[in-house]
């Protein structure tokens, strides 16, 4: 007998109590539980993101999409960054034409490589306004997702408030299982020493979340 | 790497030891009060807290009940995503078919998440012995690691560490394991942490097999979920090219939408967070992000046994968030390694003897292990009674009865004069044997230093070791010994 008959038989034998004419289904699960803690405007919403984003030390921009280019200049600059990471699938004129280094973001590309990369400009998937969460799903603006894990500075850019919920069941609703996906809520951090908070152990140590008005 | 809690003595025996740590205790009273009290302030942001949790308990019941089921649809989903799934029906087949992957790959290191199941099966050590390092790669995992040592919390496994002490280990232990502690460290956490970083990142960017356990699997869609605060798990999980992933089976949750309960319940519950940092989610494998062999163990190891008692069972909700531990008076005195297993507190107490039976002393001890004051229960996310199962194991462990032990139903004879029970009265005996214990706690430290053995035989020495002092404090244990010896009397 494999191993997996094996294991499927003692699950079976183990649950001799169970009725045999009884599925799944009719195991209740209530859920009545709330699909949203309160009800907001897309302001009010957007306006929670941002606050529970910055309670989480990522630091919040707001900006149109006029000041967009200007503002991701700016901050790569402040970081000090002399090459950026660009995803295939990002808009072009989110970023400045003269500046750091544009690396792409190739399969191909070893890990040393993108460890040498400053800094990266990502677009989300949605933004969870109820828990400061911004998601990825590895879409085109977004990469693959070491990109946004080996550079010390993720910018991420924001569509509000399309692409902002209330949250985590309305965020599960919007996204595909099927792709990689990655939350994010804040930047790297550990308590494990004396439960000091330190953040950026081995993710960005520094998570700028651009809420970018349409 | 030690990594293994084989051969520990009973829990009384361990207690007694750990109690008499200062400066454990310290660390350990500070970090579950605070903790705890986080904990709180966060549940009551949520106003349904109450509905989630019942909701949490009822998937996780639905799931058990129908365990089969789900792991079927589990594999079938994985398989069709680009994974391979394996079954290991005990701890040795689960470490067999890793190192045997981990080989195939012609590799002799990996980087591993922090996970519950590969403590409990003590896989870093097979893997030792298959020639294969394994680098644990959690910062709190890397500090015990290093210090050749256990992990003593399921959140922050090194809590019984200050940071004089990591910065020690750091200083004597990072050189032997690959890139050394910097010139001059210094005990700041900070620092304490870009030594981590620098140490690990070199591991992360050469690492070809990656290995995890993972928090929850998804059996409608064959996704698997790890949550997490540092990153290392995103590291683990998406640069090397062939991931590993041991899950027990219990950690199967029917559908997609299941996810919006746990991923509420278990930040908050666990580092009162209103999310974690990262949560990866990954099914199978994906065209050129993230590894591109993927394989899933699926680990029995006495699940089925504790699926077999109806009473039990309810352990198997348990999501791991560790809120249990930091509400448990007896954990916070007798500290995470007096458990004996990968599980310390409440949880530790009633999930170990059900994995491994009863057999030893320390098993047979574990249901003791506990003053039956309710906490536990009041803030586990998925409601499992914890004092239920603590009682029905002591009846077990006193009077014997049916039991399932690998899959096979037997029957337990009645433990006359047997280890639990001599256990339990040699712990109750210490504490009458010394009534300045029961009366007056931690001021009587120094007088009754002498009293206690101050060293642990066997391998319980080495921890034992460099721990020492004050007493049991009374009111728990004294609570404990009513409740336990009222208990064994009433049957
Ligand atoms: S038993 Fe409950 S409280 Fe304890 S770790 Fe498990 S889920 Fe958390």
């Amino acid at each position: 007998m494999s191993s997996r008959d094996v294991v499927l038989a003692r699950v079976r034998r183990a649950l001799a109590d169970v009725p045999r004419d009884e599925g799944p289904e009719d195991v209740p699960v209530p859920r009545d539980y709330l699909r949203a803690h309160g009800s907001r405007t897309a302001e009010e919403r957007v306006a929670l993101l941002a606050e529970n984003l910055a309670e989480y030390r990522a630091l919040v921009h707001h900006t149109a999409a006029d000041g967009l280019t200007a503002l991701v200049t700016r901050l790569l600059d402040e970081h000090g960054a002399r090459s950026v990471l660009v995803p295939s699938g990002l808009d072009p004129t989110w970023l400045p034409s003269s500046g750091p280094t544009r690396v792409d973001d190739r399969a191909a590309s070893t890990t040393s490589r993108l460890d040498t990369v400053d800094s990266v400009v990502t677009g989300c998937a949605v933004a969870i306004a109820e828990t400061g969460t911004i998601v990825l799903d590895g879409s085109p603006d977004q990469g693959r997702r070491r990109i946004s894990l080996i550079p010390d500075h993720h910018i991420c850019v924001v569509r509000v408030p399309d692409q902002v919920v209330d949250s985590v069941p309305q965020a599960l609703e919007r996204l595909d299982p099927t792709r990689p996906l990655t939350w994010v809520s804040g930047p790297s951090a550990t308590s494990d020493i004396e439960l000091d908070r330190v953040e950026g152990v081995h993710g960005p140590r520094k998570l700028e979340v651009v809420l970018l008005s349409e | 790497m030690s990594g293994t809690y084989l051969g520990m003595p009973a829990f009384p025996a361990a207690a007694a030891s750990s109690t008499q740590d200062t400066r454990l205790r310290a660390n350990l009273r500070y970090a579950t009060h605070t903790i705890r009290d986080k904990r709180a302030r966060a549940v009551a942001e949520l106003d349904d807290w109450a509905r989630l949790r019942a909701a949490g308990a009822a998937v996780k019941d639905r799931t058990l009940r129908h365990l089969d089921h789900y792991l079927e649809q589990l594999e079938e989903a994985v398989t069709a995503a680009g994974g391979q799934v394996h079954w290991a029906a005990d701890a040795a087949e689960a470490n067999a078919i890793v190192a045997r992957l981990v080989r195939e790959t012609g590799e002799r290191e990996v980087v591993k998440v922090k996970s519950m199941a590969t403590q409990e099966t003590g896989l870093n050590r097979a893997l030792a012995e298959a020639g294969i390092s394994a680098y644990e790669t959690d910062l709190a995992e890397l500090i015990v690691q290093l210090g050749d040592d256990l992990p003593s919390h399921i959140l922050v496994p090194a809590i019984h560490r200050n940071r004089g002490e990591i910065r020690d280990i750091f200083r004597e232990r990072m050189g032997r394991w690959g890139r050394p502690a910097p010139e001059g460290l210094s005990d700041a956490p900070n620092e304490l942490a870009e030594a981590a970083r620098l140490h690990l990142r070199e591991k992360f960017l050469n690492a070809k097999v990656g290995i995890s356990g993972a928090n929850f699997m998804v059996a409608e869609t064959g996704t698997l979920v790890v949550v997490e605060s540092e990153g290392n798990g995103r590291m683990c999980l998406t640069l090397p090219e062939t991931l590993i992933s041991v899950v027990g089976i219990e950690k199967v949750v029917p559908t997609w939408q299941d996810l919006e309960i746990f991923l509420q319940l278990l930040p908050r519950s666990s580092t009162a967070e209103r999310m974690n940092p990262y949560t990866s989610m990954w099914t199978g494998t994906a065209d050129g992000d993230g590894p591109r062999t993927f394989h899933l163990v699926l680990l029995d190891n006495g699940r089925t046994d504790t699926l077999a008692d109806t009473v039990g069972r309810q352990a198997l909700r348990c999501i791991r968030c560790s809120a249990c531990l930091n509400v448990c008076p007896v954990y916070e005195r007798a500290g995470g390694h007096a458990y004996g297993s990968a599980y310390p507190g409440p949880i530790g107490a009633i999930l170990t003897p059900q994995l491994r039976g009863t057999a030893s002393e320390l098993d047979a001890s574990l249901p003791y292990a506990s003053s039956l004051c309710g906490a536990c229960y009041e803030v586990c996310p998925v409601a499992i009674d914890i004092p239920e199962v603590l009682v029905h194991l002591r009846e077990r462990v006193v009077q014997g009865g049916k039991v399932t032990r690998r899959g096979v139903k037997t029957v337990l004879k009645p433990a006359k004069g047997h280890a639990a029970e001599r256990a339990a009265m040699r712990a109750a005996g210490f504490a009458f044997g010394h009534p300045g214990v029961l009366r007056a706690g931690q001021r009587l430290a120094g007088r009754t230093r002498r009293l206690h053995p101050r060293r642990l035989p066997g391998p319980g020495r080495a921890w034992s070791d460099t721990r020492d002092l004050p007493p049991v404090p009374a009111e728990s244990f004294r609570d404990w010994w009513r409740r336990t010896r009222g208990e064994e009397r009433g049957k």
